[in-house]
């Protein structure tokens, strides 16, 4: 008994372990993680999959067959004293009860009151005489009570064996001995071999199937440690549409599949729309909307080069496909697309989420192999009253994105940005406007060496800006300007730049002698920042999703799980066992007519607590009155 | 006479119950008619089950009868007062400062502040009426507080037709739902085992909850309705929630129990508690009725599980935590009905229950992630 309480409790601690330690994560996380070699180690002992692991499984068995012969000990104990009367106790014995009470020389009493009583109260009755005249009465009620012992224990079995029978097991036998092996590799299922696949037959699996709009398939994979296993199946199912509705808020109502299944041994195909919380059965196997991808979804894109004036790009890209820039030896591998992008711009307020529109996520690889990830919108979205359009980049998938921010023009397009940058790295443009400033300036007119001074100066600083942005500036401040005097050098070269820019900006936008209005000289501003930050966003193509064509793919997952009526069943048992376990209250009178006169009564239960006092009190009290 | 007396007085009773249910059966059939386009049959089901339920409990218990009918004249009345119009709740006066949704519930957190202090005040001056005034604060604010949610619930359909749904789906709502539980049973034990000392300890942890609420309420922002996500959509939660909620009441109410048990046994307040072995008696039957709901919660939410997620267990960490918390008071009940266990021990166990359970119902989704994401802080 308390090994079966051990075993509870060490089970208990044995699923914390996999509550804390993520689960079932590929294997390159955990290798991160914890490092070469501790990964090994608690690959070993089975952390990473801690309730299929070999003695998480040990413990159930362990328990199982416990608790089962806790159940064969007990139970003949249990029914006989279920169905029995105790009617061979004496006198003595029942004076030795804790909770009897005796009434002396009584005679004559009315013993068919005293069982219309028990009656009454539910007591189940039986009476005896005695040779010695004697009359003895036995009663009993809530004997239910002591089958909810058993009834618990059989539940807490059954559940475990129909967990056990969903479990693994078979296949885990048949991996040690050599039958089966787990694929690791990235190959087409037609190619997995046999070793590697699971028949119509497997009795028990959970598998996944992602479907992309008009495809079909009659294979899922079922994952496990760092590879899978592929899971035949007696049909076809093929997915004809995915759809997501969604709340005015943005967010998703509904995730929906319409699936064509398709069986030989059927004339008509089966069709069926699954959604979350309403799955398909179909041959045993239960088929769940499990979550969604990107299915191909086609891309026209434009690459808009930073670097070059002018220059852009058409490409076609297309989600899990790759395009290679001969020229720049990039490559661009196209990983997922959004529709909606419900977002929360204004962080910590009380702001409703909205829907910034269409995102493509995509990584660049340059030709030794490296790549950064991106993160562009179609759309500019309102940030601080302004509107931008934001690209996100990051080098590794654990450090957050970075976003570069371009302001959009007048028209929410990005032009203005691409036309303004062209400007600032047009050298006889430069050389103009700072031709124009030196003239314009306070002194232009007392010294000529001045004024050429000056004006190469503002040429140098903005074509520094020109290539490298605010940053080289600042290096070229560390490098060349003594402590003392940045402070005020960078001043001044701000006010330098920002001049200049203006000067630029209506050079290009045809503005000269204008006054700049506030929204223009924000614009200048961000465009300004913008053109700094591109140094830093590792790929010299600005990326323009023009327009695209959406494919979806749905994920399902598929089930087939025999054990699922055992456990239910079994857990019927067990919450009929509990109730009967602490609802019912076992009461066990005995009642001595004495031949001689006198009575004495006795009570007594498995569990003495403060309601059998009460009984033990009130039975006295109501037999007190019958008798007297 | 007196006897005829009684037998009147019992007959009163009797047709107030058949009022009772006359008046729960007319509300569900008049809902049946209004709304069955709208109803499954399982949702039809769990509406006449819980008929059965409440009308039950309010046989049983008339206390709980008394204030099942007030909080459905109340909310019936004050969905009267918005005539189809969310933003009624800041024109008619009695909405905006005493029933509509979110006043309700300020009310009900108001009451058990009250009840807190009264309470205590009654414990230490052994003032009965002072207690008396206690126990009404605790069932006031149980009132408003079912008002709320019932007409939050309606309120829900008002933002949108689609985006209404039963107030139990995020944490917000199912600690409001925890305040109501746990008073309502502290209430029963209240009246059965006739003492009314041990609210003092039974609304800390409410009052804890009233904390989190308003928290919740005026530092996160996050007491708005909000849409189901697709994994919640489903009647499972009409029943699920509660019933795990009143695992959790129960747990809570021992646990609280048991710090006046060890209070009492370490000659703190002794004189001022009631005896030990009532005490004791009350932690167990509060351990064992959250036990046996707890039990039925954990195995709906896995038939639950089995039509949302393709399988009736995952490993979830909150499934996982469910089931270290149904090991923890399985084992509290084997060594107490089995082996006899009785005193600090238990009530210590029933403490450190307590932790255990707030871990599963918080700590899981502050620090564990999983697939019962719902409630983030």
């Amino acid at each position: 008994m308390s090994f079966a309480v051990s075993m509870l409790v060490f089970l208990g601690i044995a699923s914390i372990i996999g509550t804390i330690l993520k689960q079932n994560e590929p294997y390159e996380n955990y290798i991160i993680k914890f490092g070469q070699f501790w990964f090994g180690f608690f690959e070993k002992i089975g952390l990473y999959d801690v309730y299929h692991s070999v003695w998480f499984l040990t413990i159930l068995l362990f328990l199982v067959l416990s608790t089962t012969l806790c159940i064969i000990k007990s139970t003949p104990a249990i029914l006989k004293d279920f169905l029995a009367f105790k009617d061979s106790l004496e006198e003595r014995s029942l004076l030795s009860f804790t909770h009897h009470f005796v009434i002396k020389n009584k005679k004559s009493v009315n013993t068919s009151k005293i069982l219309h009583y028990l009656k009454k109260a539910k007591f189940k009755i039986k009476e005896k005489s005695k040779e010695n005249g004697d009359v003895l009465i036995i009663a009993k009620k809530g004997n239910y009570q002591r089958l909810g012992y058993i009834l618990t224990h059989i539940g807490v079995v059954v559940i475990c064996l129909g967990g056990l029978l969903d479990g693994n097991l078979i296949f885990k036998a048949q991996e040690i001995f050599g039958y089966k092996r787990i694929e690791t590799l990235d190959i087409p299922a037609s190619k997995v071999p046999e070793v590697s696949r699971l028949g119509i037959s497997n009795s028990s699996f959970r598998a996944n199937m992602t479907l992309a709009e008009g495809s079909s398939d009659n294979v899922a994979f079922v994952r496990m440690k760092d590879g899978y296993l592929v899971q035949d199946l007696p049909f076809k199912i093929t997915l004809k549409d995915f759809r997501i509705n969604h709340y005015s808020t943005g967010m998703p109502k509904s995730f929906e599949s319409d699936l064509v299944i398709s069986d030989p041994e059927l004339s008509q195909d089966i069709t069926k729309t699954i959604s979350v919380n309403h799955p398909f059965t179909y041959k045993g196997i239960a088929i769940y909307q499990s979550d969604f991808q990107d299915g191909g979804t086609k891309l026209d894109i434009k690459l808009r080069s930073l670097f070059n004036s002018s220059t852009s790009q058409k490409i076609d890209g297309k989600i899990f496909n790759k395009v290679k820039l001969d020229k720049d030896q990039l490559t661009y591998e196209f990983n997922d697309f959004k529709k909606f992008n419900v977002l929360h711009l204004k962080e910590g307020e009380k702001e409703k989420p909205r829907n910034v529109g269409p995102s493509v996520t995509y990584k660049v690889r340059n030709s030794s192999g490296q790549a950064r990830e991106y993160l562009s919108y179609q759309y500019a979205m309102p940030i601080d009253g302004r509107s931008f359009f934001i690209s996100g980049m990051r080098e590794t998938p654990q450090e957050e994105f970075k976003y570069l921010k371009i302001p959009a023009d007048a028209k929410g397009s990005i032009e203005e940005f691409i036309l303004f940058k062209d400007a600032l790295q047009n050298k006889t443009l430069v050389e103009s406007v700072a031709k124009k400033m030196a003239n314009q300036s306070a002194n232009a007119d007392k010294n000529n060496d001045v004024k050429e001074s000056f004006e190469k100066s503002v040429n140098k600083l903005m074509t520094l800006f020109a290539q490298g942005g605010f940053s080289n500036i600042a290096e070229n401040i560390d490098k060349n300007i003594p402590d003392s005097e940045k402070q005020k050098a960078v001043q001044t070269y701000l006010k330098i730049i920002d001049i200049a820019s203006s000067e630029i900006y209506k050079d290009r936008f045809n503005l000269k002698d204008k006054e700049l209005n506030q929204s223009r000289i924000l614009f200048i501003q961000d465009a300004l920042n913008a053109y700094s930050d591109m140094f830093f966003y590792g790929v010299p193509y600005y990326f323009e999703l023009i327009s695209y064509e959406q494919k979806e793919a749905s994920g399902l997952q598929l089930t087939k799980s025999p054990g699922q009526f055992w456990v239910y069943l079994g857990s019927l048992s067990l919450v009929l066992g509990i109730f009967s376990m602490i609802y019912l209250h076992e009461r066990k009178l005995w009642l001595l007519i004495k031949a001689k006169g006198g009575v004495i009564l006795a009570l007594s239960s498995n569990r003495k607590n403060i309601d059998f006092e009460n009984d033990y009190r009130k039975l006295i009290q109501e037999i007190k009155k019958i008798i007297h | 006479m007196f006897n005829k007396l009684f037998k009147s007085s019992k007959a009163t009773f009797q047709t107030f119950n058949v009022l009772y249910l006359v008046l729960l059966l007319g509300g569900a059939l008049y809902a049946l008619k209004t709304f069955h386009n709208y109803m499954d049959i399982y949702e039809e089901v769990i509406l006449f089950g819980s008929v059965g339920f409440f009308s039950w409990l309010g046989w049983n218990w008339n206390h709980f009868k008394k204030i099942m009918i007030l909080v459905f004249a109340t909310s019936l009345f004050a969905i009267q007062l918005y005539q189809g119009a969310l933003s009624n709740n800041e024109h008619v006066f009695l909405l905006k400062y005493l029933i509509a949704s979110q006043s309700a519930i300020m009310w009900m957190n108001v009451f058990f502040v009250l009840s807190l202090l009264f309470y205590w005040l009654g414990l230490l001056t052994k003032n009965n009426l002072i207690d008396d005034i206690a126990s009404s604060f605790t069932s006031v604010a149980v009132l408003f507080g079912f008002i709320g949610l019932l007409v939050r619930w309606y309120e829900s359909y008002l933002i949108g037709l689609d985006i209404g749904h039963i107030p139990i789906s995020n944490l917000y709502e199912v600690f409001i739902l925890f305040c109501l539980i746990t008073s309502l049973l502290y209430l029963f034990y209240e009246e059965k085992f006739n003492t009314k000392k041990l609210g003092a300890f039974v609304l800390i942890v409410i009052n804890a909850a009233v904390g989190f609420i308003l928290w919740y309420t005026f530092d996160r922002h996050a007491d708005g309705v909000q849409p189901l996500v697709p994994a919640l959509q489903s009647y499972w939660m009409k029943i699920h929630v509660p019933a795990n909620f009143i695992g959790y009441g129960s747990f809570s109410l021992a646990a609280m129990v048991s710090v006046a048990y060890l209070l009492s046994s370490k000659k703190i307040l002794t004189s001022y508690l009631p005896k030990s072995t009532v005490l004791d008696d009350l932690i167990y039957k509060s351990i064992a009725i959250g036990f046996i709901f707890f039990t039925i919660a954990t195995i709906l939410g896995a038939i639950w599980a089995a039509e949302a997620w393709g399988g009736y267990w995952s490993w979830d960490p909150k499934e996982t935590w469910a089931l270290i918390v149904w090991l923890n008071y399985a084992a509290w009940l084997h060594y107490r009905i089995v082996k006899g266990l009785r005193g600090s021990i238990l009530a210590w166990w029933a403490l450190i229950g307590l932790v255990v359970t707030t871990f599963a119902f918080l700590g899981v989704n502050m620090f564990l992630s999983g697939l019962h994401s719902y409630g983030q802080l």
